[in-house]
């Protein structure tokens, strides 16, 4: 059963880019929702759509993308019909977005002050010095050591992991209910992974906001994540709870994914492989779109597409369950 | 040739080397600024054993690509000097060239390292033009073909350009190249950073199957733990430019000795979800251009004191171990 009113909800998503060549659908009937203060993790590789569904979320799909079908709702209000300017003040306001690479993210011209300071303002009716004040706080939370100094500095005068700190005060500028934060720990080394990965997490429970978190390394869904979803080819393939999706894999592609991930002190056998590599959108197979690398696959993978079903812990598109739906 | 089998088969020894990041002459003279050298290698002393693979880990700015690259005569030394099978490699001079020619380089981005505009086959049968190896254009081909299957790929790939591969078929073509002359030695620098996990598996299994095969020799530059306790047979971590630690892949994950390594292993995501306890991580990797001083760690080690923030450490066998460059691990304060 899903939670009562979800946060977010995503239903159908189906995201298309035209081209001359023919319409390629990037994200294909893609379900789910978000509760307050949850973490959902959104783990596929390159190409599986896992960014542009987030993209989708916050409304800045690039053109010539759009949203073909579906509907996203932010506490039960429809957000993916709305007029541009209404949804631009939704964002920033009601969702944060954290980007892979702090650099992009911020404005190398102004101080980090007058950024902060400009998206408060924007979003929040409080004087300057108010703002400022409210600027230095969120660079203190956000782990940023003499934030009173700090302030005035502008972003080449901040390493890495410290401006990805920048980022996230950014995004709390507002006290967003929802963030959106796609691989926002790829960039940075692993000792300073783990300290963002902390503060994701703190932040999201003491701010009560939902995020939902892109990226391709399990260890950090398993580190940050409450529930999992698993994208391939632009599908949903498995959707549960962390534990379960990382400890007993439903879908043949989840366990795949997992097993060929090293592992520190398993000895040394050798790594399990997918073969193969994920499709081109402009040659998605029929039926299950996993199915050609597929060890397990039979006769209806290759004709039907699978929904989502119950499996195990989770719900998995694989039609090894298709028994367990019928019982 | 050198006779000896059990000599290494590649000793550096005190290798360094210095990039100038002074600002232009100009601004030195009217601003009466000094020039500034960044020790991005120093003092690095290790060897490498025929047919083992070494890693050398560590996060960004720590100088593990410097090394790849002065290894293969990118960069040259600033200090210290590189031999390879015996042969001390400097710049120029014959011995040296026949040296380098039983070393090859696979570099990170499959993107970047293939000429986008040359079909596969002229890719890989590229260094054996460079080296002058007198071929036919039979022999040539056959040996393109004989290459792409290696490494998992089909011969009529030859005819193909770099842009119809995906990132995991251009690595391999990358491999293929790079075996093209029979070297003996291949330096691969992150060579499955810019993979999904999926490929990265089947690149890394293919890396350890030719080496099986092929009795290559690996030094495998990584800033991925994980990836490197899979691959590697000895490990050596780095931090802003020196070697702290030296040891056995079997050892290091279960009795890591340095505390850098053993904050780099509790800041790795835990898979398992076990909730084993960690300490929290802290700090950052220093400027490189103001190391600090003594134990270039200290700021950030729990067990430092002021030996550490004055005497540099270096890098030897305490009590019996593996090779680490601590003064807590010398003194024995470190707690087990």
């Amino acid at each position: 059963m899903p939670e009562p009113a979800p946060l977010l909800e995503v239903r159908n998503l189906r995201v298309e880019f035209p081209t001359r060549r023919g319409t390629l659908v990037a994200v294909d009937g893609v379900s789910f929702a978000i509760a307050r203060g949850e973490v959902l993790g959104v783990v596929g590789e390159s190409g599986a759509g896992k960014s542009l569904t987030g993209m989708a979320v916050i409304g800045l799909l690039e053109q010539p993308g759009r949203i073909a079908a579906g509907e996203i709702r932010l506490a039960g209000e429809r957000i993916d019909n709305l007029p541009a300017e209404a949804l631009r003040r939704i964002r920033g306001r009601r969702i944060g977005a954290i980007f892979q690479d702090p650099l992009t993210s911020l404005n190398p011209l102004y101080t980090i002050g007058q950024q902060l300071v400009e998206t408060i303002r924007t979003h929040l009716p409080v004087s300057g010095p108010q703002a400022r004040q409210r600027a230095i706080a969120l660079l203190a939370e956000a782990g940023i050591p003499a934030p009173e100094h700090r302030i005035d500095q502008y972003p080449h005068q901040f390493s890495g992991g410290m401006r990805q700190r920048v980022v996230i005060a950014l995004a709390l500028c507002a006290e967003p209910e929802l963030i959106i934060a796609d691989e926002p720990t790829t960039a940075l080394d692993v000792s300073i992974q783990a300290q963002i990965i902390g503060l994701i997490k703190r932040v999201c429970r003491e701010h009560g906001a939902a995020v939902m978190l892109i990226t391709h390394d399990m260890g950090v869904i398993a580190e940050t994540a409450d529930r999992v979803a698993v994208m391939y080819a632009g599908r949903l393939a498995e959707i549960g709870p962390a534990r379960e999706v990382i400890h007993a894999p439903q879908h043949p592609y989840t366990a795949g994914l997992m097993s060929s991930i090293p592992k520190l002190g398993q000895g040394r056998p050798r790594l399990a492989q997918i073969d193969g590599a994920m499709p081109r959108l402009n040659a998605i197979p029929s039926g299950c779109a996993y199915h050609p690398r597929c060890p397990r696959q039979f006769a209806r993978c290759a004709v039907e597409r699978p929904d989502l079903m119950p499996a195990g812990g989770s719900r998995a598109a694989c039609w090894l369950h298709a028994h367990e739906r019928s019982a | 040739m050198n006779a000896r089998p059990d000599a290494p088969l590649l000793a550096l020894r005190e290798l360094g080397r210095d990039f100038d990041v002074s600002r232009p002459w100009l601004n030195r003279v009217l601003e009466r600024a000094p020039r500034r050298l960044l020790k991005a290698v120093d003092g690095v002393s290790c060897d490498i054993r025929r047919g083992e693979t070494l890693a050398l880990v560590g996060e960004s700015g720590c100088g593990k690509s410097t090394v790849a690259r002065l290894i293969v005569g990118l960069h040259t030394p600033s200090r210290g000097h590189i031999e390879f099978d015996g042969v001390k490699l400097s710049t120029g001079g014959e011995d040296t060239a026949r040296a380098r020619r039983r070393m090859q380089m696979i570099f990170q981005d499959p993107y970047a390292s293939l000429n986008p505009r040359w079909r596969v086959a002229r890719i890989v049968a590229e260094p054996l033009r460079a080296q002058g190896q007198p071929a036919g254009k039979q022999a040539v081909s056959a040996r393109v073909a004989e290459l792409l299957q290696q490494v998992g790929l089909s011969p009529e790939d030859g005819d193909k350009y770099p842009h119809e591969f995906s990132g995991g078929q251009r690595q391999r073509i990358c491999i293929a190249r790079a075996l093209s002359t029979h070297p003996e030695f291949l330096v691969c620098d992150e060579p499955t950073s810019a993979l999904d996990v999926s490929v990265q598996a089947q690149i890394l299994n293919l890396m350890k199957d030719l080496q099986e095969r092929m009795g290559l020799t690996y030094l495998f530059i990584s800033h991925n733990l994980a990836v490197v306790a899979y691959i590697a047979s000895r490990i050596g971590v780095m931090y802003l430019g020196r070697l702290v630690e030296l040891a056995d892949a079997g050892t290091l994950f279960v009795q890591p000795r340095h505390p850098y390594t053993r904050m780099l292993l509790d800041a790795l995501p835990d898979l398992d979800m076990s909730g084993r306890p960690r300490t929290p991580v802290a700090g950052e990797v220093p400027n490189p251009l103001e190391p600090p001083a003594g134990c270039a760690f200290h700021p950030r080690c729990p067990h430092a004191n002021d030996r550490c923030r004055v005497e540099r450490p270096e890098l030897r066998d305490w009590q019996a171990g593996s090779p680490v460059a601590c003064h807590a691990v010398e003194e024995s304060r470190l707690p087990s």
